[in-house]
């Protein structure tokens, strides 16, 4: 796993963003020790698609979904939105683009500004890129403040600290929303939520999806979460990609021993079934200051051998629009 | 060496006292906290018991009052506005009114508690190693070289690797997992007979979740531990815990053995939250079913059933009187519902208030029938084999 390639990339005139190559290191101090955060993964995502992208802590996708905001710089690679390459792209030229990328954060409560009225919060976006009038900026905050299913009237004068984890996630949303992005990155949506809330906002985010044609990048620990809301899904671990395929697919046949691992340690709401950590990966993800050579995912791999650890496996189909890099796939 | 001579003396009282019966009785316990806004019924009248060697699963959401619970049973509240009353028994003994100073005999040695954040309840300024032995010495009468040993086996047995190394290592050097694995080592140093774990994996990934779960299992079967694992996710404890316990609003709404509660749940909650959870069995892009609303404001909770206002089966009776909790066939299921689920009781309820248009009830039905089906005669979703078997033509025939 843990593999470079460009096997499963769509032809480019067709994806609304196309990620080559992208490599995202961080320096530590001056030890001259750079942390591994995103090596060489390539992704792409066709407009009205949801990409899901799944791994452990510390598998870099977080930082993979920072760097096509360009909120992290990358050291190689390019970030191609719409046919431009972001990397390239600085101060105003960059700027210009952002009210089509939008954001929405794991922590909802700290992600929105407590001094501000949630009116307001959602109405920066429009202010700041002086869309429409007066009428039409109130207009819009109210659309969006009721699309996502909070009254606009009491709300909109509260302050963030007035709502529950669930409404403010709603908010974020609404805030996302109001610029009309063409694309949205969810970092980790739901993953401070309760199971209930964790519903209700998964549900919203498909209707808002179907209602303003949105894209989405989807990112998140939960397996179970991504197969929900995902068309495509891209799992990573520690700073590559290991497989890529349709969530149906990937869930009932995956052909990477790390996915598999992934997949059997969820617990299931069925006591009959149990999750099983030793079937599974043993261990802790490796430190991303010196990764393991060759495959990555060698080190806690139950199929490793002499090859994995020389040689990096490459991106290639196995199957219908399935993808994986490993030498030896299930 | 004063101290550990009073905890040895604890720990010699503690071995006089019978060892039948339950390990810990909690007998209608209700924690009241005095806010601004008036009393917060946190826990309002909970009574169960936990048996030695055996695991209770606490589920609800937040603000349900589960970890409230843990901590009333612990006595780690605070004594200012708070008020407990009722019954706590610990190996017999009744400990809801004991002292700070009795409470930290038990403490460590009779009863732990590991937490849901490893990185904030680990002291960041003292080495792991120190901070095993600062909990051994505290409760145990042996030498610092001893208690030394102790937490290096303690620290192997929760599967660290290197132990000597991370004995002298401080908690920021260490990962998510292996924190709180430091932190179930510190829980079970003294040989604890009731572990508390108050979601002890919802800050820790899928893979790591799994083996820290499996780590309290293999040192609770070893030391015949008893266990309070409290969650929010009934995926956790369905693979883990003998019976559970579903908390809604601070009152006990089901309590059943697990594998009963899974096949034949008969709380509205209970079925909506394991419906909640997304399927990996179900095909992507299924529209969840949510629990509408909210969790109730225990300060002015809803007349009534407290989850009436948020149920697809709410009757006039429910927002009136608020149901007892009932015994469902076997003595060990109990349940708190007017129409528990599976019942003619219940599809009449159903049939009725999607009729009238109630929004939850509709929400039901839009989520599992095509548009046109004939949904009054039609069963309702099956969410697992086992529900599908018992709960939808007759549930008594199953008991």
């Amino acid at each position: 796993m843990a593999g470079s390639g460009t096997a499963h990339l769509r032809p480019s005139e067709e994806a609304l963003l196309r990620i080559e190559g992208l490599v995202v290191e961080f320096p530590v101090g001056r030890s001259g020790l750079k942390v591994h955060a995103v090596s060489d993964i390539s992704l792409d995502v066709l407009p009205g698609e949801t990409l899901g992208l799944v791994g452990e802590s510390g598998c870099g996708k977080s930082t993979t979904g920072r760097a096509v905001m360009q909120l992290v710089r990358s050291q190689a690679g390019s970030v191609a939105f719409e046919g431009h390459d972001l990397t390239k792209l600085k101060g105003e030229e960059l700027r210009q683009v952002r009210p089509k990328l939008q954001m929405i954060f794991q922590d909802p409560i700290s992600s929105l500004n407590p001094r501000r009225r949630v009116r307001d919060i959602v109405r920066e976006g429009l202010d700041i890129w002086k869309i429409g009038d007066e009428d039409a900026r109130n207009a819009k905050v109210t659309e969006v403040l009721e699309a996502v299913g909070i009254d606009p009237e009491t709300a909109g004068p509260r302050r963030p600290h007035e709502f529950s984890g669930g409404q403010c996630q709603r908010i974020s949303i609404a805030r996302a929303v109001a610029t009309e992005p063409k694309l949205i990155i969810c970092d980790e949506p739901v993953s401070a939520l309760d199971v209930s809330v964790q519903a209700q906002i998964i549900n919203l985010l498909q209707e808002m999806k179907d209602r303003y044609g949105l894209t989405l990048i989807f990112i998140a620990h939960d397996l179970a979460v991504v197969k929900n809301v995902s068309d495509r899904v891209a799992v990573m671990y520690l700073g590559k990609i290991c497989e890529v395929a349709g969530p149906d697919e990937l869930y009932a046949a995956p052909r990477h021993p790390y996915t598999a691992a992934l997949l059997s340690a969820i617990p299931l709401p069925d006591p009959a079934v149990r999750a099983k950590s030793t079937e599974g990966v043993g261990g802790e993800i490796p430190s991303p200051l010196a990764p393991p050579s060759g495959c990555r995912f060698r080190t806690r791999c139950p199929a490793a051998a002499e090859v994995c650890a020389q040689e990096e496996p490459q991106i290639r189909e196995v199957g219908p629009d399935h993808f994986v890099a490993c030498h030896f796939p299930l | 060496m004063r101290k550990s001579k009073k905890s040895a003396d604890a720990a010699a009282r503690f071995e006089t006292e019978p060892t039948e019966g339950p390990l810990l009785q909690v007998v209608d316990l209700h924690t009241h906290f005095h806010t601004g806004r008036g009393v917060a019924r946190a826990v309002d009248g909970v009574t169960l018991s936990l048996e030695r060697g055996r695991t209770l699963g606490v589920v609800g959401e937040s603000g349900s009052g589960k970890t409230v619970l843990a901590r009333s049973i612990m006595g780690l509240l605070p004594k200012s506005n708070v008020e407990r009353t009722g019954s706590i028994l610990f190996e017999g003994r009744e400990i809801i009114h004991a002292s700070n100073d009795e409470l930290r005999e038990l403490w460590g040695s009779q009863m732990s508690m590991v937490f849901q954040d490893p990185m904030t309840s680990l002291n960041p300024v003292m080495k792991i190693g120190n901070q095993i032995t600062e909990m051994i010495l505290q409760h145990l009468d042996v030498s610092k070289a001893y208690a030394r040993e102790l937490a290096l086996a303690q620290l192997k047995a929760v599967g660290i690797p290197e132990a000597e190394r991370r004995l002298k290592e401080y908690p920021h050097q260490m990962s998510g997992g292996m924190r709180q694995r430091i932190m179930i080592a510190i829980a079970i140093a003294c040989g604890p007979k009731l572990l508390f774990a108050d979601e002890p994996t919802t800050a820790l990934d899928v893979t790591v979740q799994a083996q820290i779960l499996d780590l309290l299992e293999e040192q609770q079967r070893e030391r015949f531990m008893a266990m309070m694992l409290v969650t929010h996710d009934l995926g956790v404890v369905a693979g883990r815990a003998d019976e559970i316990v579903v908390m809604y609003a601070g009152r006990i709404v089901e309590k059943a053995p697990t594998g009963l509660l899974f096949s034949d749940m008969r709380h509205p909650y209970t079925e909506a939250l394991l419906r909640s959870i997304p399927k990996l069995s179900a095909p992507s892009h299924s529209l969840l079913q949510a629990i509408g609303g909210r969790p109730p404001d225990i300060v002015n909770p809803p007349t009534g059933c407290k989850f009436s206002p948020r149920c697809p089966y709410v009757q006039e009776k429910c927002t009136q009187e608020e149901p007892p909790l009932t015994d469902a066939g076997s003595p060990d299921h109990q349940f708190r519902c007017w129409t528990p689920v599976g019942t003619p009781e219940n599809r009449a309820a159903l049939e009725a208030n999607r009729a009238a248009g109630l929004e939850s009830a509709l929400a039901v039905v839009e989520d599992v029938l095509p548009a046109g089906v004939n949904a009054a005669t039609e069963t309702l979703p099956p969410l697992t084999t086992s529900h599908l078997r018992s709960g939808t033509i007759n549930p008594k025939e199953s008991i």
